[in-house]
């Protein structure tokens, strides 16, 4: 298809101008090298996702013949007995990332919205250039501003007053149990939500901006309200690129290690579900413990919590895959 | 000199012998962080007296044990010792090289450092969930006349897996029954459901230094330059003793080193002995295919051993009784090239 379409314009042209085509023979070996580079490109991205699950796999193989799917469901982590199961860690990844997304999904709405529809034209550039800012800050750097200065303040000024508020209301109360040590699903959770915010508002903001001023300018001019404008003509005629920088925000969430490690309290243990005590997520419990396992169980493990982060991420794309392709058809039937 | 680098294995094998003594060496190991900073320190010195690298890898202990197993590495370093079972079984010898100790750290208001006294058997109850509280009777019964809080105890502890946290766990394991049964000694532990974790010394003590009414266990280096509280134990001969080197010194002393350099110096008999004391180790194959490479990395532990004490006590570390470096020199006849001949330069 690549080869056949060049070769039938410079046919029209040929006709066009009365003299023979000259163009293609010029370097047909470049052709070819460009081709082998871009299917190379291609087949090595695939080749490297299958080298990695391959790998995933093989270091997995002793935990999962040893737990099965089980793993899953188990929430013991022992390495002294050699047991182990991952769901502590799984459901620490995926609290911290669904509170994550809660809070910074409206919040990102609000930014691009603000930014492209609300704000004053001279303060548009520098707020976009500080939340493009705000995504280049190390995941470190929050991590450690998490640890030290948020940490604190949410067990003193949310945690406590909410206890003393819910601590004996049945549900709320679990809720919120534990020493105010400020470190748990909650805190890694609002902090992932800090680090994602700009991830999503800068993709929102970039697809609102090429809404066909037309599009909006006939809304405006049949009376719409700015959020009738945003809400019924920017939104669906962006949604692909909106449920994309929520999925993009949703990855980094899902795999972000090293700020969440500070501030979730490393505690492998699921004995509660306060949103206050010490959790785990898979990827802090990999970068703590990966260098000190030793080979056998506790690496395969290990491996094996990997692998499940990797096909929870492949769940979460093909859903967004799945969700866009309903949104056409429905799209489709209404027209 | 770095372009002919990859030629000093070669030239060094060649010069065996006579001339072994001007080959510049250069030799990697990886293991370990608790030494890591006498590692390097040693090898910044060892260079400027002889012109010879030492590359050391702080890698974690686990990570140095696979490395050594590959020989990736000419030494490996771990603070936990092997077994010599698993060392015979992985055809490799071990030797301390440095000691130290794992010290109780709290912040509790009111208290001044060294003041609170605890025994072991409490301070495991107090990480096990028991006791709950820094005026629960076990602990008041020990400290009368120190005010202590009706607050709860947040206990801190490592969330990688760490040789400060075996040296830990193996003394809790010794002194507490139910500890034993139920959480047991290791690297990396399935740690009871109350407290939190933080990476690394310095997250420890980062965590109990920011949490008021927090017990953590750092290296003794790390509890002194950050200034922190510490506790008085109670040792095996049944006296409160503070950490410092000469209690240290005493624990490593009450080893009995001669027939094994698998020792644990924990819970160690001597009246001085701090009961939270740990070697760290240096493990070598014992059949080397690169002998000038085991040559090269003996001569540096030999040059450490006479002239590294200093920089060790500099750095909060305590170096081998002289008696034990003589063992470890002995004990170096083990290490042969492929031809049965001994390696080490003597």
């Amino acid at each position: 298809m690549a080869a056949t379409l060049p070769a039938d314009q410079t046919m029209r042209k040929a006709k066009d101008s009365g003299s023979p085509p000259k163009r293609r023979l010029n370097a047909p070996w470049g052709d070819a090298l460009f081709s082998f580079l871009a299917h190379g490109a291609a087949w090595l991205t695939l080749a490297i996702l299958v080298g990695i699950i391959g790998s995933l796999l093989v270091g997995a193989a002793p935990a999962i013949k040893e737990f099965g799917l089980g793993f899953l469901w188990h929430s013991e982590w022992d390495p002294i007995q050699d047991h182990y199961g991952g769901l502590a860690m799984i459901y620490g990844t995926l609290a911290t990332s669904i509170i994550a997304l809660v809070i910074a999904v409206p919040v990102s709405f609000g930014i691009a919205l603000f930014l492209t529809e609300m704000s004053p034209s001279w303060l548009k550039r520098p707020l976009g250039v500080a939340i493009e800012l705000l995504a280049a800050v190390p995941s470190i750097v929050y991590g450690m501003w998490g640890l030290m200065v948020f940490g604190p303040i949410l067990a003193t000024y949310v945690q406590q007053p909410l206890q003393g508020a819910f601590g004996n209301v049945p549900v709320l109360g679990t809720l919120f149990s534990g020493p105010p040590v400020g470190m748990g699903i909650l805190c890694a959770g609002i902090i992932l939500a800090i680090m994602i915010i700009p991830f999503i508002a800068a993709v929102m903001r970039d697809v609102f901006e090429v809404t066909p001023p037309m599009l909006k300018e006939s809304a405006y001019g049949l009376g719409a309200t700015t959020w009738e404008v945003v809400y019924k003509v920017v939104l669906p005629f962006t949604k692909t690129g909106v449920v994309g920088g929520i999925m993009l925000g949703l990855g980094r969430a899902l795999g972000e290690t090293m700020a969440v490690t500070f501030v979730i309290g490393n505690q492998s243990q699921l004995s509660h579900l306060s949103l206050f005590q010490a959790a785990n997520s898979i990827t802090s419990v990999l970068a703590n413990e990966f260098a000190e396992a030793g080979d056998g169980l506790h690496r395969a493990a290990l491996m094996y919590l990997a692998l499940v982060l990797f096909v929870i991420t492949f769940i979460v794309l093909s859903f967004a895959k799945v969700l866009l392709m309903r949104l056409k058809r429905s799209e489709g039937a209404r027209a | 000199m770095s372009f002919n680098l990859r030629l000093v294995p070669v030239a060094a094998a060649l010069c065996m012998g006579a001339f072994a003594a001007h080959a510049a060496d250069s030799v990697t190991g990886a293991g370990a962080s608790f030494p890591a900073p006498i590692y390097s320190k040693w090898a910044e010195a060892y260079n400027k007296a002889t012109g010879n690298q030492i590359n050391y890898q702080s890698v974690g202990s686990g990570a140095g044990i696979k490395q050594i197993k590959e020989k990736t590495v000419d030494f490996g370093a771990s603070d936990m010792p092997l077994k010599d079972d698993d060392l015979a079984a992985a055809g490799l010898v071990q030797f301390p090289t440095v000691i130290g100790g794992v010290v109780p750290v709290i912040h509790v208001e009111g208290v001044k450092p060294g003041q609170l006294k605890l025994t072991g058997a409490v301070l495991a109850d107090i990480y096990l969930g028991k006791v709950t509280k820094w005026n629960d009777a076990a602990i008041t019964a020990l400290n009368p006349g120190v005010k202590l809080p009706d607050a709860v105890i947040t206990p801190v502890h490592r969330a990688d897996g760490s040789g400060t946290s075996f040296i830990f766990t193996n003394y809790l394991s010794k002194v507490n029954a139910d500890w034993k049964a139920k959480v047991g000694e290791g690297a990396a532990v399935n740690w009871p459901a109350n407290g939190l974790a933080g990476k690394g010394n310095e997250g420890v003590a980062q965590n109990v230094q920011r949490l008021p009414n927090s017990i953590g266990y750092v290296e003794y280096a790390y509890a002194k330059q950050s200034k922190m509280d510490y506790v008085q134990l109670k040792n095996a001969a049944g006296n409160f003793v503070e950490p410092d080197d000469l209690t240290f010194k005493a624990a490593a002393a009450g080893a009995d080193w001669t027939k094994s350099f698998y020792q644990l110096l924990t819970e160690q008999q001597g009246k001085d002995s701090w009961p939270i004391t740990g070697a760290t180790f240096i493990l070598m194959h014992t059949a080397q295919d690169k002998p000038a490479q085991a040559t090269a990395s003996l001569k540096f532990f030999d040059w450490a051993y006479a002239n590294g004490d200093k920089a060790a006590a500099d750095l909060d570390y305590v170096a081998l009784p002289d008696a034990l470096k003589a063992l470890i020199h002995t004990k170096w006849t083990d290490i042969k090239d492929t031809a049965g001949k001994t390696v080490a330069s003597k």
